[in-house]
């Protein structure tokens, strides 16, 4: 990484602390990633992402704030992006996934909150993060009660807007969520001195929906037995897409799918189970559990998590002759995510038994952050639905912290040795 | 040839030898404070006996890493099922209460159906037990003894940390030991409990584990369940039987 001190120093950041949170990726990284055999070339460009994530990136954040333009920092796969890029926003996904946060998010935080609020808050107040520091505004939303009321003191430290996300999926909710929407394009316009437009606004979506399918493309790949890429190589890129530049990301996320399309044909048999991770998400650096799995003889195929199949799956139809059906369309595709913050939240069942067939599954992994009780409370729903369909199930439940790995190890083991 | 199990849990290790036909010798060791050296006392023992040269070795527990003569590994859940199934013949649910882990597994047709352990927390583990006994002042022996003759209090906390603390101040108000004895054995057995109640088992029980020996505990266990909680003089070593078991495959 070159040398980004001034650049930091100019974003207010804790630069003693920041070299501390330095100094453990590149000795994580090289251990759970590079160590890694047979990874595609093309994984390259993400290892480089990885390695200027604190540098370049801002660079390229800064760059465009020089010139004018807006920063907005995400929390929730609910966030329309389209609406962020169709006003010339850098959107960046700002959940934390890494212990590092967590001491300072239990200055302002109870304990016993999801790591994922504790780590995101720790790296605002604690001036670690040039992310959180390049934002000209944060964008929470509705989802669980820990990340509502964290908003809350969020604010205290940053300019916060929060939108209110319907809790149910009737007519009525959809129609709700339209005219959030519609308030959040008001705020982002008043944010920008922009204007929406029915060419920018179709532009952008259509810029988005290829993202879309290219992740969706990666995933396909994935059904191949064995599949041509780890569980660990297609998470990272799902938590690159939060943040990385949206045509370079896309591209070189095609470019990965044509090299893992060529390594299919030679890709020898082997006996590894193939398992799914259903669940909470995983926010970078948070490589735990596929690190765990995939030492073990086990491959991850897929991730039903906002971190996987819930970022990419459905479009934003691009028929319309209006801004405002172009809004609608927008409206629709959001609230077919299956989050487990709805209720009932049945699809979400739907979709897991669904993935489990396409892409043959031997076992399902149902990861749960410590704390996060709409996903907990959903389990049982889930361990039914699955054993119906004699689909094997683990729920895992843990934090960032590395003290529960040698017992995660063994549950997962003793999981494979049963399936 | 013999096949030989290694269960190196957190404890005690226990090590079993088979022959074609039976089970020949089982001998068990504290664990101590490193699982690599207890290998090594383990690789002696099985030479002096004899066993050592020509064997098949699998290694369980949360040891079974360290045990660089081993030609497998194997989980102790895969193996405490298919150790009591060769000492029973029978599907049990099996309820291995060890020294860092409690673990409820579902056996049917002999094989793990599935399985229940507890996270990184030691509530309900042999651990929690040991470090109430040393509050106590007493030996593990020395608790159920006691907790025979008390009249159960109630200790609420799940967490070992803070129920250290409830039986702290239990003994400053001047609580009788053996009803402390009696409460601390009541939580391990309620916890325990909730754990079966998880799973969808209906059978009958089997214990596994250093306590199986205790038959107070034993008894208790049997009287929360509502069924006779069944065990065997070979049931701590139902772990090692079951490794040298799946050496047999080899």
């Amino acid at each position: 990484m070159g040398d980004y001190r001034k650049l930091w120093e100019s974003l207010q950041m804790d630069l003693e602390k920041h070299d501390a949170l330095c100094a453990v990726l590149p000795e994580l990284y090289g251990s759970v990633y590079l160590s890694q055999k047979d990874r595609a070339e093309a994984m390259n460009y993400f290892n480089f992402v990885i390695s200027e994530v604190h540098g370049l990136r801002i660079e390229e954040l800064n760059n465009h704030r020089q010139k004018g333009g807006k920063v907005v920092g995400t929390f929730c796969v609910y966030v329309p992006d389209e609406i962020l890029n169709a006003l010339g926003v850098i959107g960046v996904g700002l959940c934390g996934g890494s212990q590092f946060w967590i001491e300072d998010g239990e200055k302002v935080l109870p304990r016993n909150l999801c790591p994922l609020i504790k780590a995101f808050v720790g790296a605002k107040i604690s001036a670690t993060c040039p992310y959180f520091q390049s934002c000209d505004l944060l964008v929470g939303e509705t989802t669980c009660d820990g990340k509502k009321k964290a908003y809350e003191i969020l604010a205290e430290y940053a300019p916060t807007y929060v939108m209110e996300l319907p809790q149910m999926k009737r007519e009525k909710d959809i129609k709700d969520w339209e005219a959030e929407i519609k308030r959040f394009i008001n705020e982002i316009e008043n944010l920008t001195g922009n204007k929406l437009t029915y060419e920018n606004l179709k532009n952008s979506i259509k810029l988005i929906n290829k993202k879309r399918r290219a992740l969706k493309r990666l995933y396909e790949l994935r059904k191949n037995t064995p599949s041509p890429i780890s569980g660990l190589d297609a998470l990272l890129v799902s938590q690159i897409a939060f943040y990385d530049d949206i045509e370079r990301f896309t591209e070189n996320v095609e470019k990965l799918c044509d090299e893992l399309e060529k390594k299919i044909s030679i890709l020898k048999a082997n006996r590894k189970k193939r398992l799914m991770v259903t669940g909470t998400p995983m926010a970078i650096p948070n490589w735990k559990l596929h690190h765990i799995i995939e030492n073990l003889d086990a491959q991850i195929v897929v991730e039903e998590t906002c971190t996987g199949t819930r970022y990419f799956e459905n479009e934003v139809s691009e028929d319309g002759e209006t801004i405002d059906d172009l809004i609608r369309n927008i409206a629709e595709r959001y609230m077919k995510i299956n989050c487990a913050c709805f209720t009932p939240n049945e699809g979400r069942v739907e979709d897991i038994i669904r993935l489990a067939e396409e892409y043959k599954v031997d076992g399902v992994v149902y990861y749960n952050l410590s704390f996060c009780q709409p996903y907990s409370v959903e389990y049982k729903r889930v361990e039914k639905a699955l054993k119906d369909k004699n689909i094997p199930l683990i729920l895992i439940e843990t934090d960032y912290s590395t003290e529960d790995v040698g017992q995660i190890k063994t549950r997962i083991e003793a999981f494979l040795e049963m399936i | 040839m013999f096949y030989i199990g290694i269960d190196i849990g957190s404890t005690a290790t226990k090590v079993s030898v088979l022959n074609e036909d039976n089970i020949i010798k089982n001998i068990a060791l504290p664990t101590g404070w490193n699982s690599k050296e207890t290998a090594k006392s383990v690789e002696e023992i099985l030479k002096k006996e004899g066993f050592f040269e020509e064997a098949k070795i699998v290694a369980t527990g949360y040891g079974r890493v360290s045990v660089p003569y081993a030609h497998k590994t194997v989980t102790e859940i895969s193996c405490h099922a298919r150790g009591v199934y060769h000492l029973t013949k029978k599907d049990f649910t099996v309820i291995d209460i060890g020294g860092q882990d409690t673990k409820v597994i579902e056996l049917k047709n002999g094989q793990v159906a599935s399985f229940l352990m507890n996270d990184k927390c030691a509530a309900g583990t042999g651990r929690f037990l040991e470090l109430m006994a040393n509050i106590l002042g007493l030996t593990l022996e020395e608790m159920t003894d006691l907790a025979r003759k008390g009249e159960s209090v109630q200790i609420s906390s799940m967490c070992t940390v803070f129920a250290e603390s409830e039986v702290i101040s239990l003994i400053g108000n001047g609580e009788k030991r053996e009803n402390i004895c009696s409460g601390v054995i009541d939580s391990v057995i309620n916890r325990v409990y909730s754990m079966v109640q998880k799973t969808s088992s209906s059978g009958d029980f089997f214990l596994t584990g250093g306590l199986c020996e205790n038959d107070y505990i034993v008894e208790r266990l049997s009287k929360k369940l509502g069924k006779n909680v069944k065990t065997d003089k070979l049931a701590r070593f139902a772990g090692s039987i079951g490794a040298a078991l799946f050496a047999k495959n080899i």
